[in-house]
């Protein structure tokens, strides 16, 4: 199988390939064409053509053709490099080459299906129930017979796609809807779900013109940065930091993601235990929303040791295995080296490894190796481990005085704080270091898609801005009326 | 020399003949002596290499008698280039006379350097022979769009356009700077230093200097086809003719990308070099040969083996990878098997240049993570 690059409709087979090969066997899967940063440079002069070709339909109309692609994409069988493929096919690909469970990508399916089947409520919530049509045509009336405006900030968004976590794509689902085209960057391990997804959408409708798929070295990525209007990347902390006050990138790295157990309800903590073990262990540790830390004022060492017995026992399975949970790092010596790490941290003072009762946690392939749960605990914020996140099921169960907790956590993306205190639960809200905040006990890995995730995504693509209409008079071309013109 | 085949691809170009081939070693196996006999002469050797002789197990003039002999020489280790006094690689026999210092690197502590007196000049000389005249006319003025500084291939450049006829018009360009920008992650300030070095280059393209011929890099020679492109024109449109382009990002994805979509019926000639070995050319790069781009240095100066990871005494069969082994034979420079920082496939010797090349340059593996390649 051959996935060629695709130029806004047109495949490109390029002479230089990435050959794509099972984690476990070496067996080859796929070959990628690899293209250079010019390439993007050169097609994105006519990104316009992009936007244009979505535009030519209505908005409900794309809105349909999407959630056809859903079920296309998540039941049916597309035509991807070349040869049918179906969601069976599809799922064993990716496990095949990312390391991921078969039943882990059947779950990512499933989330992208939801996202795609369910565009019509996430844009009315996301975009506060703006009719799609201002959108489209840059302006309009709302329903509070106001004249608003929303410029669309690039034709298309380009996008850094990562191959670690077949999650992401959620993220950038509703963007075709919004009238504005995808240029997509994909994983080097995981260019299935951009193509599958591409794949899905052309068959249901979407134009072509509106769709890039540019595999390829960093330097794609970096045309991709230098030349969008609009463009997302995933990557690490140094990426976040990189891109970080660029108006023009949005940027998703670690996402520190923490529990936060209240002093009313702390003595109560076997009642959460569910939820920490899902937050911590969902999708195999890997998602930017899994939980990294746990807080509590009391009980911390208590509160390791049954996450401990919980998740220590879990094992390496083969990836067709419904029950594995445990995702390979495919890249030689990644595992060992990230255990080395975690090793080193463990011994500092004030840290306890909870798990290591449970057996070796590093365990190595013949081509790659796994990290199975690690949960530290730490009997104050300050040993590094308390800060750190992995992309395996990891958390450090840290002690630290509620009082004190809003200074030491640092950014989180998801913020679970499970507490009734009324005045805890307002710093909280106020708090401008968590993004997302879920007040109660639900999963840091549950998310609500009718809400913005890291920045809505609408006000990253459109400006919203003053526009004044007045008729004009055909015979002295001067202004007739002020129209919607109010003073500012 | 190993022979055998290794995942060979048949020859679409004109292989050199048997007889060629044994003259050119003939040829280097005397020129060799040659060069031992002016290296380690104490009335003619540069003070380094003569006091290097004095560790040595052998004594270079009388126990040199090939090539291959030169294996008796432990690996050129590139670190001795560093810092002064430079004057100790002139050889006495060029005493009093005028000399250039190039530097290689140089974003952190001090940089190698190589000093010069004519060789440049005869390998810019000898390698504008390789030069089509359709496409590189005789007496065109050319661009360089390249490094300034302390460089060996800016000076080259405006050699090889005074040789041809021609005048050459510079621009500025920092590559230290470059490398400084991406080592910081500081990406938008590399994209505008680009932006600058092409407004530099367009304004001169610009002014009527009637400029035909052009050395560039390949991510230089993108950006200014983009903005060309965005103004409406092309590199060809705006007088270029013939490309001089050097640099290992050039692969052959690259190179058909660039024939398709950039050039505009330009054309472009690939070359390899580096300021220890002078100047590879390349033979014609087509699409019958997958845009293969194949390079040949310039023998008897300057040799290049594909040397086993391993054992770097061991050239790798035909169609094999291996590591760039490098070594100098100028009057001016003697550089034993220096194992430089890339690697490619063994090439079988081509009609113009009957000895071993190499095709698919790219850096070493074990060195590339911590390879920064910038604009240029």
């Amino acid at each position: 199988m051959h996935l060629t690059a695709f130029r806004f409709g047109k495949p490109y087979e390029s002479l230089e390939r990435n050959q794509l090969v099972h984690f476990l066997t070496g067996e080859p899967v796929a070959e990628v064409s690899q293209v250079g940063g010019a390439i993007v440079g050169r097609d994105l002069r006519k990104a316009a053509q992009a936007r244009q070709a979505l535009l030519k339909f209505d908005p409900e109309e794309i809105v349909e053709r999407l959630q056809t692609a859903g079920n296309l994409y998540a039941l049916g069988t597309v035509e991807v490099g070349g040869v049918p493929q179906t969601p069976d096919d599809f799922v064993r690909q990716q496990s095949a080459t990312t390391g991921l469970p078969e039943s882990l990508c059947r779950a990512n399916m499933k989330k992208n299906l939801f996202v795609l089947s369910n565009m019509d409520r996430m844009l009315d919530a996301l975009s506060r129930g703006l009719p799609p049509e201002i959108l489209w045509k840059g302006y309009g009336t709302e329903h509070r017979d106001v004249v608003v405006s929303y410029q669309a900030q690039s034709p298309v968004l380009g996008l850094v796609l990562p191959s670690n976590s077949p999650g992401v794509h959620t993220l950038w689902l509703p963007v075709v809807a919004l009238g504005v085209g995808l240029l997509l960057k994909p994983g080097g391990q995981e260019p299935w779900t951009p193509y599958r997804m591409a794949a899905a959408m052309i068959e249901a409708g979407i134009p072509a013109e509106a769709i890039g798929l540019y595999p390829g070295p960093t330097d794609v990525g970096s045309a991709i940065m230098a030349n969008c209007g609009r463009s997302m990347i995933f990557g690490s902390a140094k990426t976040v930091e990189q891109y970080r006050g660029n108006p023009a990138v949005q940027v998703h790295g670690p996402g520190f993601s923490k529990i936060l157990l209240g002093d009313d309800c702390v003595d109560h903590w076997e009642d959460y235990l569910d939820v920490m073990a899902e937050s911590i262990a969902a999708n195999s540790g890997r998602g930017c929303i899994n939980c990294s830390a746990i807080y509590a004022s009391r009980h911390t060492r208590e509160i390791a040791d049954a996450l401990a017995e919980r998740l220590g026992p879990h094992e390496v399975k083969p990836p067709d295995d419904p029950e594995a949970t445990l995702a390979a790092f495919t890249i030689p010596g990644a595992a060992k080296a990230i255990w080395e790490q975690i090793e080193g941290l463990l011994d500092k003072p004030g840290v306890s490894h909870a798990t290591a009762a449970h057996g070796p946690r590093f365990v190595e392939g013949e081509r790659c190796g796994w990290l199975r749960p690690v949960i530290a605990h730490c009997s104050s914020p300050d040993p590094e481990i308390a800060r750190a996140e992995y992309m395996f099921p990891f958390a450090s169960v840290i002690e630290c005085p509620q009082a004190a907790m809003l200074d030491r956590i640092g950014p989180t993306l998801v913020g679970t704080a499970i507490t009734a205190d009324e005045a805890f639960r307002q710093s909280l809200i106020n708090a401008t270091h968590i993004d997302r905040l879920n007040l109660g006990p639900l999963p840091t890995i549950k998310l609500d898609w009718l809400q913005p995730h890291e920045g809505n995504i609408i006000d990253f693509l459109y400006r919203s801005r003053a526009l004044q209409l007045a008729d004009i008079n055909a015979a002295s071309g001067s202004p007739l009326t002020a129209g919607a013109a109010a003073a500012g | 020399m190993t022979t055998e085949t290794a995942a060979e691809k048949p020859a679409v170009f004109e292989l050199a003949d048997e007889q060629s081939i044994a003259r050119s070693r003939e040829q280097l196996d005397a020129h060799t002596v040659e060069m031992m006999a002016w290296h380690f002469h104490p009335s003619t050797g540069s003070p380094f290499w003569l006091e290097y002789a004095e560790g040595l197990p052998f004594d270079p003039i009388k126990d040199v008698r090939c090539f291959d002999d030169l294996k008796k020489f432990p690996p050129f280790e590139d670190e001795w280039l560093r810092g002064g006094p430079v004057t100790r690689w002139i050889p006495k026999g060029f005493a009093g006379q005028p000399a250039y210092v190039f530097e290689t690197g140089g974003t952190t502590g001090t940089p190698k350097s190589r000093v010069n007196l004519r060789d440049f000049r005869t390998d810019y000389e000898e390698f504008s022979a390789t030069l089509p005249e359709e496409h590189f006319p005789k007496g065109a003025n050319w661009l360089m769009l390249g490094p300034s500084g302390p460089r060996r291939l800016r000076l080259s450049i405006e050699h090889l356009a005074q040789f041809r006829g021609g005048i050459c018009f510079c621009i500025d360009l920092d590559p230290r700077w470059v490398i400084k920008l991406i080592q910081k992650g500081w990406m938008e300030h590399l994209e505008a230093y680009k932006q600058h070095c092409i407004d530099q280059a367009i304004t001169i393209l610009e002014a009527g200097h009637d400029i035909r011929c052009m050395f560039t890099t390949p991510k230089l020679l993108e950006s200014l086809a983009l903005a060309l492109e965005k103004k409406g024109t092309t590199i060809h449109e705006v007088g270029i003719t013939g490309i001089f382009s050097g640099g290992t990002e050039f692969t052959p994805q690259w190179t058909r990308f660039a024939v398709e979509e950039l050039l505009d019926g330009a054309y472009m000639t690939p070359t390899y070099g580096n300021t220890l070995m002078g100047l590879a050319a390349s033979r014609p790069v087509v699409p019958e040969d997958g845009y293969t781009i194949a390079y040949y240095s310039p023998q008897p100066r300057a040799v290049i083996e594909l040397v086993d990871f391993d054992d770097t005494n061991s050239v790798v069969p035909y169609g094999g990878t291996g590591r760039v082994k490098l070594t100098t034979l100028t009057k001016e420079t003697f550089v034993p098997g220096f194992l430089e920082r890339d690697e490619g496939e063994r090439e079988r010797p081509y009609v113009k240049y009957p000895w071993d090349g190499v095709s698919g340059v790219r850096p070493f593996h074990k060195l590339a993570t911590a390879t920064t390649v910038g604009v240029y």
